[in-house]
């Protein structure tokens, strides 16, 4: 085996006063959402004044945490042990709400309710690929500023790449903000008349495909929705651009979540090195959902060994089968630990800590302490879930 | 390759979808195979610019053209090909408006970024778009393809893509655009075409199948049928899995079967096994309950084992066959 990376110590990260805002990334259905809701838990009842923003929960987690109403605000969760002075708020991003809010807050007046009202406005404010991460960070911004929490933890949108979270909010900005959308606005804006000779026929002939693919209502609304947004220029980029710097500075730590899977570990590996580019504090890994056994002595070959023998007499079909079942576990589990070697030998200096995979999804507050409890290494992972299908579960 | 007649006879556009990481590329690469059958040309398609399946096929990333990756098990030809939006638009504007260079001049505009990124639905009308002409393509009279298999987006976003041609005939009234969308949802919504589910036979996946199934019906999309993957068979039989469960296998009679068995026993080892045990049996239970979850949508439901090794190309005919036994093809 590679040599042993340092080990995680979330309790450390989460108990110091410095730490005030946790981003738990990493590719799709890793375990983000649950890392940052069970560090939440933990960080609240050490005592700290906790907000979690949660994004996109699994629908009993988020009742369990008492998020059941849509409100885009913090509200208490109740069934926290608050003994040590601390307290928990969670919420879940509604993005549409939060673009909303950003609308009424930097328009003009009589604009906000233009682009408010605006087809393309209503399209792109709820399903534009990107939007949700910028809306992340924007809400992160706002709960920043708001100043009533010593810790925001944040998870992240469910996306394919880790990356995204850090790299969609300026390609929206700088889209909103861009030349691009001028153009659009017509040729009379100073600047665009160069570019539109330039392209010459190009150009008619795009929009006239957009007109024909989309129609002309839907560009006369984008039209119109970019005229309504010209009080707001510069703002979007501006706005993503001061996020990202707030999660440069040193009170943030960033934990990388990934499974114990290739293309996982793969994502994780990309997001380290990226952290490591843009100076962002990283905390380390989380490898969630690892199996052991109980008995790694026992190997999967001798186990197999067994369970043929005992086949052979016909007898003892019950210790056959647990032979089986601790061979495929095995097996699994020396899988799992070269992948992780891989990862620690190309980072070594990176902690990590390993989440034992639970018998069943994580949906109550008892289960996200036990997941809290392994994060801060106090679970020597022993109980074993066989109940995962193929090693990968990436998206 | 032993098969029964097919479920699906008519169908010539099989969509598949399901939650992510349930193994929709895999089970289109299997389904391709299969139908490829005895002497067929099937199609097998990608939109998420993700070259899974090169990676599946052990080729070199696919162009944005239409390339041979396998031979089906009884001799027909697979093809791939891997759509990505901007590739899609500019064989667009090119066939319409022979767009030569200005195309790139787009490009560096970020005009076609806007229209494939940002424009909503733009994207998706542009990836159906494909799919339709290459189903729907002909050579002499004789489609070029007997079936085309789509690796389509996640079971989230489903209804939308493939309903994305609905909300342009609603915007444009009338003209070739409406036409052309017409024709799209004509074909999506027909007897000709069948959207299959692949799901785990775990909690969330199973929920999201369901919720899918209703969304699709909703929006008069045809649901297919449900694929179970990575199913692993039981190790203990049924009376010993409830006694597991309920953690009363006989300790003394495992230890005396570990002994037989030839295994050292360490200390902690019995205590080890029996709780591997109960696990298994909780995650038995769990699947059972799943797939009464899924017997009650009523749809026809295939399942695909598990392959220890992860899947390789020996991997993928094995599924295959598979599903041509089991009727999916
Ligand atoms: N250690 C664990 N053991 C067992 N189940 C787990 C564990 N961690 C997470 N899960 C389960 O895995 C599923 C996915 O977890 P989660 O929603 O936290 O992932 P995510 O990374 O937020 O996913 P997405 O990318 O979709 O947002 C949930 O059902 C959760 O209960
Ligand atoms: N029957 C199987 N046996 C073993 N491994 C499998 C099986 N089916 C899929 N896998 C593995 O599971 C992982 C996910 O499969 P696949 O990429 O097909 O899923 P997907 O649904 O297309 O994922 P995504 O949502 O990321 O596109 C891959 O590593 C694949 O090799
Ligand atoms: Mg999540
Ligand atoms: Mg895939």
């Amino acid at each position: 085996m590679s040599p042993a990376a340092p080990r995680l110590d979330l309790d450390k990260a989460i108990g110091d006063p410095n730490t005030r805002i946790v981003v738990c990334c990493g590719s799709g259905g890793v375990g983000k959402t649950t890392t940052a809701a069970a560090l939440a838990v933990r960080a609240a009842e050490a005592g700290r004044t906790v907000v979690v923003l949660t994004i996109d929960p699994a629908r009993r987690l988020a009742q369990s945490m008492g998020l059941t109403a849509l409100d885009n605000t913090p509200r208490v969760v109740t069934g926290i042990d608050t003994s040590a002075g601390g307290q928990l708020h969670a919420m879940m991003l509604d993005m549409k709400r939060t673009f909303d809010e950003v609308v009424l807050d930097h328009a003009a007046p009589g604009r906000a309710k233009a682009i408010l009202e605006n087809p393309f406005y209503q399209s792109l404010s709820s399903s534009f690929a990107g939007t949700q991460e910028y809306m992340a960070m924007e809400k992160l911004g706002q709960l920043r500023a708001q100043g009533t929490w010593d810790l925001i933890i944040v998870d992240t949108p469910p996306s394919r790449s880790a990356l995204d979270f850090l790299d969609a909010p300026q390609r929206l900005g700088s889209f909103l903000d861009g030349r691009f959308i001028r153009i659009l606005m017509g040729p009379a804006r100073q600047g665009s008349r160069a570019y539109l000779k330039a392209l010459g026929a190009g150009f008619g002939a795009f929009t006239g495909m957009l007109t024909k693919i989309l129609g002309a209502q839907v560009l006369k609304d984008m039209q119109t929705f970019v005229a309504a947004l010209d009080t707001m220029f510069g703002g979007f980029r501006e706005r993503a651009e001061t996020t990202y710097r707030l999660l440069q500075a040193p009170g943030t730590a960033f934990v990388v979540v990934a499974a114990p899977e290739r293309d996982a570990l793969r994502e994780a590996s990309y997001f380290v090195e990226r952290l490591g580019e843009e100076r962002m504090p990283l905390a380390g890994l989380v490898l969630n959902r690892v199996h052991t056994s109980a008995a790694p002595a026992l190997s999967a070959e001798r186990a197999l060994v067994g369970a043929e023998t005992l086949d052979e007499s016909g007898e003892h079909t019950v210790a056959a089968g647990l032979l089986r079942l601790h061979a495929d576990l095995m097996r699994l589990h020396t899988r799992e630990q070269h992948l992780r070697g891989r990862f620690t030998a190309a980072h070594p200096k990176v902690p990590v800590v390993d989440v034992p995979a639970q018998p069943g999804d994580v949906h109550d507050l008892a289960g996200l302490r036990a997941i809290g409890a392994a994060l801060a290494g106090q679970i020597q992972p022993s109980r074993p879930d066989k109940r995962k299908g193929p090693p990968a579960r990436a998206g | 390759m032993a098969s029964r007649e097919s479920d699906w006879e008519g169908v010539r556009l099989h969509v598949v979808s399901g939650k992510g990481g349930t193994g929709k590329t895999t089970v289109a690469a299997a389904l391709a195979l299969a139908l490829a059958g005895q002497g067929n040309r099937t199609l097998l398609v990608e939109v998420e610019a993700r070259q899974g399946i090169a990676q599946l096929f052990d080729v070199p990333p696919l162009p944005y053209e239409e390339r041979k990756v396998a031979v089906g098990p009884g001799g027909g030809d697979v093809f791939a090909l891997a759509v990505d939006p901007e590739g899609a638009l500019l064989e667009y504007l090119d066939m319409f408006y022979r767009l030569g260079r200005a195309g790139r001049g787009l490009r560096r505009l970020g005009a076609i970024d806007f229209a494939t990124t940002i424009a909503p639905g733009m994207r998706d009308v542009l990836l159906t778009g494909k799919v339709y002409e290459a189903a729907r393509r002909k050579k002499d009279g004789r489609p070029v393809y007997d079936a085309v298999v789509l690796d389509a987006p996640p079971t989230g976003r489903i209804a939308r893509f493939l309903g994305v041609n609905a909300e342009v005939a609603g915007l444009a009234k009338v003209g070739p655009i409406r036409s052309q969308a017409d024709s799209i949802m004509g074909l999506l919504s027909s007897p000709q075409t069948a959207v299959h589910l692949v799901t785990l036979l775990e909690e969330m996946p199973v929920q999201e199948t369901c919720d899918a199934v209703e969304e699709l019906t909703a929006a008069g999309l045809p649901v297919g049928g449900v694929i179970v993957n990575a199913v692993r068979a039981p190790l203990l039989k049924q009376a010993d899995l409830t006694a597991a469960a309920k953690g009363k296998l006989d300790r003394d009679l495992v230890a005396a079967g570990l002994e037989a068995a030839g295994v050292a026993i360490r200390p902690g080892v019995v205590d080890a096994l029996l709780a591997e045990g109960k696990d298994h049996a909780a995650r038995v239970a769990l699947e059972k309950s799943g797939r009464r979850t899924l017997k009650g949508l009523g749809l026809p439901t295939y399942e695909l084992p598990l392959l220890a090794e992860g899947v390789d190309l020996g991997g993928l005919y094995a599924l295959a066959e598979q599903l041509c036994r089991q009727g999916a093809a």
